[in-house]
C-alpha cells in the first residue's frame, strides 16, 4: 500500500497560458491552449490522450474531448477539493494509469476568476459549501478570507505568530514573482506595504491574499515506462489526499488548526520513500500568508506552532533552506488553482526555472490547499 | 425591521427545519443523538458516532465561550456594506458544538480565546430570527 504509487507514473507534458488580470478568452478556450501546450510538450498528438480530468469548477470533460477532438477517452474524472483538486488529480491519474486503465490522462485547469464572478459568488455556487450557505451566510461570513481568518487568529493567540511572519511569506513571493515573465505582479513589495495594505478581514490584509487572475494550465501524466523516453519526464514518488474531520465546515472542525494536509503528507513522504531533509524545494498552496505557515507545519517541516519562525531569515526564499513558491505563487504569480505549482514544480525538476531556478534541484514537492480543509501533496524527483 | 432585507436568507433543509423554527422561538436547538446522546451540528441525519438516524432536539443554555474571530473590513456582500468592519466569532457552545456568528458590541483588541460570551436574539424578518453573541457581562 505505502509503495503502491511509487515511482509508477511522471509528468511528461506541461503548458500554460499567459496568465493576467483580464482576457479576451473563455474558459474552454484558456484549457485547450494550455492542453495543447501540455500534450505537444509530451511529445504526444491530441488523440492519444485517453484520460482527462478537468478543474471541478467550470468546463467538464466532455468540452475538453469535443475541443481536443479526443475519440478514445477511456476514463474522465473530477476531483472537486477547490484548491486541492490539481494535486489530487495527480494521485487519480498515477491510480487509473497503474491500473491499466489508460495511459496518458490531461489534468486541466482554466479559469476566468478576474473577468468573471469573483470569489465570493463562485463559493456561493459550490455544493461543497452547501452548510456554510445556510448557517453562516446569514451572519456575514462569504469569503475564505473571512472563513480563514480566524484559524490563523488562533494560530497567532495560541504560538505567537505575528504579522511580521505573513508578511515575510508575501515579500519572498513577490521577489520570486519578479524573476518570472508569466507572474502578473512584478512591482517590489516590502514589509511596510505589506503593513500598510488595507485591512479586509483581520488578521488577514490585502497582501496577505491571493490574486484573482485569468488564465489556464494542463500537465499530461503517462507511465514511467512510456516517460523514460520523453523529453524530460518527472517522477511521481508519492502522492495522497487528505481531508480534516469535519471537512464541510471549519467552524465545526474538532481543531481548526489540523488541516487534511496534515493526513496526506506522512502517507506521501513513506510512499516516496523520501526525508523531509531531501527536499530541495517545494510549491506550497498560499492562498493565503498563513496558510504557508499552517502548511509547513503539517507537511512535518516544524513542528505545529512553529511555522512563523520557520519563515523567517530567507529559508523559504530563492538561496534558503527551502525555497516555497519559486514563480510567485497565488499571492503574485497569478490564481490558477494551484495549477501552476504543478507546472512550476516539474519546471523547476527539468532545472527551466529561468532566474528562478534553484540549483541542482532533484526533489521537490506540491501542495494543494482548498474546500475549507482538503489537503493533497505530490513528491515528485527530476528524471524516471 | 426594514423595508427590504439584503442579506442572504437561510434555505432550511428537512434536517435543518428545527433549527431555524427553535430560533423563531428564541432558542438555539440542537440535534442530540437518541442512541448514544452525542449532540451535533449544523444539522445532520446522522449521528457520526453510532450511525444511529434517531435524534432528539435540546435547548442549549446560550453560553460559550470564544473559539476564534476575525473583523471583516471588505464588503463581500453588499448587504453587509453598511455595517463594515464587523467581528465574526466562532463560539464554542456549553453543549460542545460551535457556532460561527456575529459578535456585538465588542472591540476587537478586548477579545482574547475563551473569554464568556452568551446569545442575543436579532429578530432580522418576520420569519427570521439570528443567534448573535455578546461579551457575557
Amino acid at each position: 500500500m505505502a509503495e503502491s504509487l511509487n515511482g509508477k507514473t511522471a509528468v511528461t507534458g506541461i503548458g500554460e497560458t499567459k496568465y493576467s488580470r483580464g482576457t479576451d478568452k473563455s474558459s474552454i478556450g484558456l484549457m485547450l491552449e494550455a492542453s495543447i501546450k501540455a500534450i505537444h510538450d509530451a511529445g504526444l498528438q491530441p488523440n492519444q490522450i485517453d484520460g482527462v480530468i478537468p478543474y471541478s469548477l467550470g468546463p467538464v470533460a466532455e468540452e475538453v474531448m469535443a475541443g481536443l477532438g479526443l475519440t478514445d477517452v477511456r476514463f474522465s474524472a473530477q476531483t472537486p477539493m477547490g484548491g486541492a483538486s490539481p494535486v489530487a488529480a495527480l494521485q487519480c491519474a498515477a491510480a487509473v494509469i497503474s491500473a491499466g486503465v489508460c495511459n496518458h490522462v490531461l489534468i486541466v485547469l482554466g479559469r476566468r476568476g478576474y473577468s468573471d464572478a469573483r470569489v465570493t459568488t463562485r463559493l456561493a455556487a459550490m455544493p461543497q459549501f452547501r452548510q456554510i450557505a445556510e448557517f453562516e451566510n446569514p451572519v456575514g461570513a462569504f469569503a475564505p478570507a473571512q472563513l480563514y481568518a480566524p484559524m490563523i487568529r488562533r494560530h497567532m493567540e495560541l504560538y505567537g505568530t505575528n504579522p511580521d511572519q505573513f508578511a515575510e511569506v508575501a515579500v519572498a513571493m513577490r521577489n520570486h514573482a519578479m524573476l518570472n515573465d508569466n507572474a502578473i505582479m512584478k512591482q517590489p513589495l516590502t514589509v511596510d506595504d505589506h503593513h500598510n495594505s488595507r485591512m479586509i478581514s483581520d488578521p488577514y490584509r490585502l497582501f496577505d491574499c491571493c490574486l484573482e487572475s485569468d488564465g489556464g494550465a494542463a500537465v499530461v501524466i503517462s507511465s514511467a515506462d512510456f516517460a523514460k523516453d520523453t523529453r524530460s519526464p518527472v517522477s511521481i514518488l508519492g502522492v495522497a489526499e487528505g481531508h480534516p474531520d469535519s471537512p464541510s465546515t471549519i467552524t465545526q472542525r474538532p481543531d481548526m488548526l489540523e488541516l487534511g494536509l496534515s493526513k496526506a503528507a506522512p502517507r506521501a513522504f513513506e510512499m516516496a520513500g523520501v526525508k523531509h531533509k531531501d527536499i530541495d524545494l517545494a510549491q506550497i498552496y498560499d492562498c493565503f500568508t498563513g496558510m504557508v505557515i499552517a502548511e509547513i507545519e503539517d507537511l512535518g517541516f516544524c513542528e505545529k506552532g512553529e511555522g512563523g519562525p520557520f519563515v523567517e531569515g530567507g529559508r523559504i526564499r530563492l538561496g534558503g533552506e527551502l525555497p516555497v513558491n519559486t514563480h510567485g505563487g497565488l499571492l503574485s504569480q497569478a490564481h490558477i488553482a494551484g495549477m501552476n505549482h504543478v507546472y512550476e514544480l516539474v519546471r523547476q525538476l527539468r532545472h527551466e526555472g529561468g532566474a528562478a531556478q534553484v540549483p541542482n534541484a532533484e526533489i521537490g514537492l506540491v501542495t494543494g490547499y482548498g474546500d475549507l480543509g482538503d489537503g493533497s501533496l505530490a513528491i515528485m524527483q527530476r528524471g524516471v | 425591521m426594514r423595508d427590504e432585507y439584503l442579506k442572504p436568507l437561510p434555505e432550511p433543509s428537512i434536517d435543518s427545519q428545527p433549527f431555524w423554527d427553535g430560533l423563531k422561538e428564541r432558542q438555539i436547538m440542537l440535534q442530540k443523538c437518541s442512541n448514544c446522546g452525542t449532540i451535533r451540528h449544523y444539522p445532520r441525519p446522522m449521528c457520526e458516532k453510532c450511525h444511529s438516524m434517531e435524534c432528539d432536539w435540546i435547548e442549549a443554555s446560550g453560553h460559550g465561550t470564544v473559539y476564534s474571530w476575525t473583523e471583516s473590513h471588505h464588503p463581500f456582500h453588499f448587504g453587509f456594506k453598511a455595517e463594515t468592519p464587523y467581528i465574526l466569532v466562532t463560539v464554542t457552545l456549553d453543549e460542545g458544538v460551535r457556532i460561527q456568528t456575529k459578535l456585538l458590541d465588542a472591540k476587537i483588541e478586548d477579545l482574547k480565546l475563551d473569554l464568556p460570551v452568551e446569545v442575543v436574539f436579532a429578530q432580522e424578518t418576520p420569519d427570521l430570527v439570528l443567534p448573535y453573541f455578546r461579551l457575557a457581562g
